[in-house]
């Protein structure tokens, strides 16, 4: 025990007004599924949440057309200043269920509650004013004088950030004049279906946003669905890829957003503690839940010892467990199927002869946690060192010169983000010109704004989310 | 003449670091290759780690630690001699009410009045703190800085915190800035030494941290944010980055020394801010009064008053506290 033991400040669980039944929201309603119901975890005790009610093969069609429809009758007639109105108050009505919604995120993600209060709710808000400012200035977003919608978009999310993930595809949808189907992830459906709460305060017209909790059989229907003329995915490279199979020789319009195994690139001219503070970000947000995560760490090998000393004793001080406590730094890992993914490629790294450091913080007994953990002496040639781990473990490889460092950098078969510390400008550009990544951060990691583009190359996907860049996904340009 | 400035009473630089003070060349190469501080991200995580939520047990013994760390100050043209009674009077029972309630560290006040001020305090565990060396602005010559600092030890003060010469500092002459640190420690002989950096003129993070490894190099036992006299005053990401420099100070060296924010801090939910950055920046070790104190004087009654709170379960009013 220490001198100063911060006493437990939980958030109290009843703001997330959690029901015992949740259903699909189809056409303005909530109906009964006609698939088996799943049952909801929150992952920080094995508790079962809710029960949640889930789509069928018919209820994906009963949705498309009730998109359709919308998107017909109302959505795509109305001028882009009337649509505007329904996402400003959208991004109001998250706003005023905040502590509700990020409560119940926690509850049903793991993530700790500073994060989805400071980060997600709040941000998923800002992408909704966002892109309400766009809906009746299209014209003017360099896609020629009116462009025009694509239809019905069918989206897939991710569990790693329900909410935001919702923000990030339901508000350019929704700007640009298209109708939505959604299917949120099957580990963490309920932000989603208040969403559908916040869509009938707003007054939506029924069909425009369509949500359908199930399975990946269910993400699989609504891509398949001939009525769709757009799809927008985030998640792993492996359902990419069949994603990316079965839209081939269609006319639907296709985003992905893939994994990642990102370098964090640090320089011996870096600021040498905010650098740490940005490993530390880049890897340990969200438990590392996280497609753009600086999962590499490339250190120039002159300071390695001294950056590893400093991020042995920043890591040491993050506070892991209940994730509704207000002073959890670390909460818990999303499923039982995903900590043992984890746990299989730590495993690995011990075999090929990394070097583990694990923090030694107490673990919780229940739930599903993992302690934060820095790989050394990583090499190129390992898995961890390739392969998108999705946790809270750091692999650590050194580096001589900047264009090792680049090579290095380079060498992964994805590019989603990467990082670089230095305070040389002239070499932030230099490295950033060079880098096959969609985002790069300089001195900062895990950025993240409405206005700024974000997308990979290669395995990490295409396509732009956010900025003016992200409209194009969903236009017929 | 008696003021001599050499630095060779002063204690020697710890070992691991004594090449750096060699000569001019040395310190400056050793000052401009420490790391850079980014004020984006530091102002980031001092932000970030502000959200922390302190309660209950914890919040309890965050305001005594607190009220523990104490420098009860007036630096004042109108300070007298009555003034000063009154707050050592205040500095040893800071709640009359409440026997349990811990005492502050010290009291910190000019040299002309530490005489009073020991009196005052005479067979207590307060400390008095003298300002000196031509506070605040520190501008005059370096035996009129001496002089004060003699007199204020002599008077019987237990600590004594000095300005820096913050003009030799952004010309660049470090050196000069070293060796009157040494000369003012030399001068205080076994009493404490407090250096204060005046960040509000530093402006920039990177001469934060430059003036802190020069003062810890010239044997400085703490160093303190400001004045009180200039604005900014103490602020949070400055006292990170101090506190990351006592941290790595100790990494290098195994020497303790401590940092003390002064100015601008008024409020128990600040204050628990700082103790909250003193746990996690610096580490554990320093959550006590030889090695963090707070340059403050309205800030002990918010404290009295939070207190209160926590032990009767309800607000009471400012009147419930005395005013000095």
């Amino acid at each position: 025990m220490g001198i100063f033991e911060y006493a437990p400040a939980p958030e109290s669980r009843a703001i997330a007004n959690l029901k015992d039944h949740y259903k699909p929201f189809v056409d303005g309603e909530f109906v009964d599924g006609s698939g088996e119901p799943l049952k909801t975890l929150n992952p920080a005790t094995e508790e079962i949440l809710a029960e949640v009610g889930t789509a069928s093969a018919s209820d994906v069609d009963t949705a498309v057309k009730a998109a359709r429809r919308a998107y017909t009758d109302v959505w795509s007639k109305m001028p882009g200043v009337e649509r505007a109105k329904y996402l400003f108050r959208i991004a109001r009505l998250i706003q005023e269920r905040s502590r509700e919604l990020a409560v119940l995120e926690t509850l049903d993600n793991g993530k700790p509650i500073k994060e989805s209060r400071d980060s997600d709710v709040p941000t998923a808000a800002a992408h909704f004013f966002y892109h309400a400012g766009w809906a009746d200035k299209l014209g003017y977003a360099g896609y020629g004088p009116d462009p025009k919608p694509l239809g019905v978009a069918g989206q897939v999310i991710p569990w790693n950030f329900p909410l935001l993930m919702l923000a990030w595809k339901i508000a350019p949808a929704l700007a640009t004049g298209n109708t939505v189907v959604l299917k949120p992830a099957e580990t963490t459906p309920l932000t989603a279906l208040v969403f559908g709460e916040i869509c009938q305060q707003a007054e939506l017209p029924a069909g425009v946003v369509n949500i359908l909790p199930g399975a990946g059989d269910i993400g699989a229907s609504i891509v398949e669905h001939e009525d769709v003329d757009k799809i927008a995915f985030t998640g792993s490279t492996e359902v990419g890829k069949l994603i990316q199979r079965t839209v081939a020789g269609t006319r639907k319009k296709l985003t992905l957003e893939l994994g990642g195994k990102a370098a964090n690139v640090v320089f011996d001219d870096a600021p040498l503690d905010q650098a740490v503070e940005g490993i530390v970000n880049g890897i340990f947000f969200n438990q590392g839940h996280v497609c753009c995560a600086g999962s590499r760490l490339l250190v120039q090998e002159s300071i390695a010892e001294e950056v590893l000393e400093k991020l042995r004793y920043r890591v040491s001080t993050l506070r892991l467990g209940d994730p509704l406590d207000k002073n959890t730094d670390i909460g818990a890992i999303n499923s039982a199927e995903q900590l043992a993914k984890i746990r299989g490629l730590v495993e690995s790294g011990d075999a090929e002869g990394a070097q583990r450091w694990t923090s030694p913080c107490p673990v919780p007994d229940r739930g599903f946690f993992f302690a934060p953990t820095v790989f050394s002496d990583v090499h190129q040639s390992m898995r961890i060192a390739r392969e998108e781990i999705f946790g809270p473990v750091l692999s650590v490889l050194t580096f001589r010169t900047p264009e090792e460092a680049i090579t290095k950098a380079n060498n992964t078969p994805y590019g989603l983000s990467a990082g670089i510390w230095t305070e040389k400008g002239s070499r932030i550009l230099w490295m950033a010109n060079q880098l096959r990544a969609g985002v790069v951060w300089a001195n900062t990691f895990n950025r993240f704004d409405p206005a700024a583009p974000f997308g990979g190359y290669q395995e990490s996907g295409f396509g732009r989310e956010g900025g003016r860049t992200g409209l194009e996904a969903y236009l017929s340009v | 003449m008696t003021a001599t400035t050499s630095p060779s009473a002063a204690p020697d630089t710890p070992a691991p670091l004594a090449d750096v003070t060699r000569d001019d060349a040395s310190l400056r190469r050793f000052l401009h290759g420490l790391p850079g501080v980014d004020q984006v991200g530091v102002e980031q995580r001092a932000a970030g780690l502000g959200t922390r939520s302190i309660k209950k047990e914890a919040k309890r013994w965050a305001i005594d630690t607190a009220i523990s760390m104490v420098d009860l100050t007036t630096l004042e043209g109108a300070d007298t001699r009555g003034k000063v009674r009154a707050l050592a009077a205040k500095a040893l029972r800071p709640d009359p009410e409440r026997q349990d309630c811990p005492r502050v560290a010290a009291l910190c006040v000019y040299p002309d009045l530490v005489q009073t001020a020991v009196e005052a305090l005479a067979g207590s565990a307060v400390h008095v703190a003298s300002v000196a060396t031509g506070f605040p602005s520190g501008r005059t010559s370096r035996e009129v800085k001496l002089a004060d600092t003699r007199l204020a030890v002599e008077a019987g003060a237990h600590e004594v915190d000095m300005v820096i010469d913050r003009g030799a500092f952004l010309e660049g002459r470090y050196m000069d800035v070293f060796e009157e640190i040494r000369a003012v420690k030399a001068a205080c002989g076994e009493t404490h030494l407090k250096v204060i950096l005046e960040t509000g003129e530093l402006a920039t993070y990177d001469n934060v941290r430059r003036a802190s490894w020069l003062a810890l190099l010239a044997g400085g036992d703490f160093i303190k944010t400001s004045t009180g006299k200039v604005s900014p005053a103490a602020t949070l990401p400055v006292t990170h980055v101090m506190l990351q420099a006592v941290h790595d100070w100790f990494t290098r060296t195994g020497e303790l020394r401590g940092v003390k924010p002064a100015g601008g801090i008024r409020t128990t939910k600040d204050a628990i801010k700082y103790l909250v950055a003193v746990h996690e920046v610096a580490g554990e070790q320093w959550l006590t009064p030889e090695l963090f104190r707070f340059g403050a004087s309205s800030l002990l009654n918010d404290l009295l008053l939070q207190r209160r709170t926590q032990v009767d379960g309800h607000y009471s009013g400012p009147d419930y506290v005395t005013v000095d």
